[in-house]
């Protein structure tokens, strides 16, 4: 059995990474899983939050905002959203966002910009977070 | 035969016509290879998307399964989305899709079925008015649109999904145009909802050696949040393959209508030419017939 696991992070628009590493921590729904080599087949829906790459000492992370973990013999599928690398990420940037997100939540008029403004409230927030870490 | 000053006059607004033509054509070039790396970028999403339910679908079975995976159990009212370009000026593209989604409404209807329509962008609109005007439920256009993504998509896929939900039709298919290379493209119709029907043998699934599946919440939670996602991405893909299409149909048609032009130019350069020398000839032999009664 391979020692390594391949790893796939793709979004709508394009493939983020794809490659062999060694583990991948993922934020479940209902926890936080790490993915080593081998894992049993296994599928389940991601929060938004950052998902660690373990690839030779090195470590990554990237945001990613909603979505599927896919674990099949062949190795990991991340269906995201949306994935932001946490390196580019201004946390000052992303706090003015969030003010301009809960401004626009208390001015929303109806329920369609309610719902929007909402989302980009709980993005920031868990980005925030994310980078906190 | 025309005076010198009409075919010099013609010369040059074929001229300017031309010179139109060309710059479309290169403009159309720019964006159809931006397109091209847009909707090859979808490409890896979509298939994973694809797979993953293939996955999920061969284990879903029975009553509990959502209906946006196997239909109403009816296939009385059809939702056809017809997806076309906003702009003309690209060869047959828009024709073509509308000829497809026109033979598969009156073949719907011939069966009795019940027939709704979204169109989206403005041009299978205007094909399809005319017709079909009572059936057409709603049109989007993307002409504001500066870039197709995943929000414009979903917002199209929420629509649909939205509509299903309520029983407003018990079939959707998506008539769009196939990518096939920059020279053809192709008008194609995809089965939407139920997912099922559009997913059965069209994946390769991976093999799992017996395996089974660990599902974390439960199956149906995630099948109900990823089947949303899924008709989203089939719309996105198909939208993404249109603009590659409707770019490459632009490039093909400006293409030929610059060198239509080159050769409407020849030939009227050939009858300029030809109209002077007449010309200067019949002076010639004024002037001498005049010299020799002198």
């Amino acid at each position: 059995m391979a020692d390594k696991l391949h790893f796939d992070l793709v979004s709508p628009e394009k493939r983020v990474f794809e490659g062999d590493v060694d583990q991948v921590v993922v934020p479940g729904v209902e926890g936080e899983f790490g993915v080593l080599a081998g894992h049993a087949p296994f599928m389940s829906t991601v929060r938004s939050g950052a998902i660690t790459i373990h690839a030779g000492g090195e470590v990554t992370r990237t945001f990613i905002r909603g979505g599927f973990a896919e674990v099949t013999s062949e190795g990991l599928t991340i269906l995201a959203e949306e994935a932001i690398d946490l390196a580019d990420v201004d946390a000052a940037e992303v706090n003015k966002q969030l003010t301009e997100a809960r401004e626009d939540l208390g001015q929303a008029r109806d329920e369609d910009e309610t719902r929007e403004a909402q989302g980009r409230v709980e993005k920031f927030e868990a980005l925030l977070q994310a980078i906190a870490h | 035969m025309a005076s010198l000053k009409e075919l010099k006059n013609r010369i040059n607004s074929v001229n300017s016509t031309k010179k139109i033509t060309k710059a479309m054509q290169m403009v159309a070039a720019a964006k159809l290879r931006k397109a091209q790396e847009a909707a090859e970028a979808a490409r890896p999403y979509a298939e994973r998307m694809s797979a993953v339910m293939a996955n999920l679908s061969s284990s879903m079975d029975g009553p509990s399964a959502p209906r946006l995976l196997v239909g109403t159990g009816k296939d009385d009212t059809y939702l056809l989305v017809v997806a076309t370009a906003d702009r003309g000026l690209c060869g047959g593209f828009n024709t073509n899709i509308s000829r497809l989604a026109r033979e598969r409404i009156s073949a719907l209807i011939s069966q009795g079925k019940d027939v709704k329509i979204l169109t989206v962008g403005a041009k299978g609109y205007d094909a399809l008015k005319r017709l079909y005007k009572d059936k057409i439920i709603d049109s989007i256009e993307l002409r504001n649109v500066k870039k197709i993504d995943g929000a414009v998509a979903g917002m199209i896929g929420d629509k649909v999904t939205a509509l299903f939900e309520d029983g407003g039709f018990d079939v959707c298919e998506v008539i769009s145009s196939e990518f096939v290379s920059v020279m053809s493209q192709k008008p194609r119709s995809q089965t939407l909802i139920p997912a099922r029907d559009a997913i059965d043998g069209s994946v390769e699934r991976p093999d799992l050696a017996g395996a089974i599946y660990e599902y974390e919440p439960d199956e149906e939670e995630i099948l109900a949040a990823l089947l949303p996602r899924y008709i989203n991405t089939v719309i996105l893909s198909a939208l993404l393959e249109n603009v590659a299409g409707e770019m490459g149909a632009k490039m093909a048609a400006m293409d030929a209508a610059t060198r239509n032009a080159g050769e409407l130019i020849d030939k009227l350069n050939l009858e300029y030419n030809r109209t002077r020398q007449a010309k200067i000839t019949k002076e010639l032999i004024e002037i001498i017939s005049g010299a020799e009664a002198v």
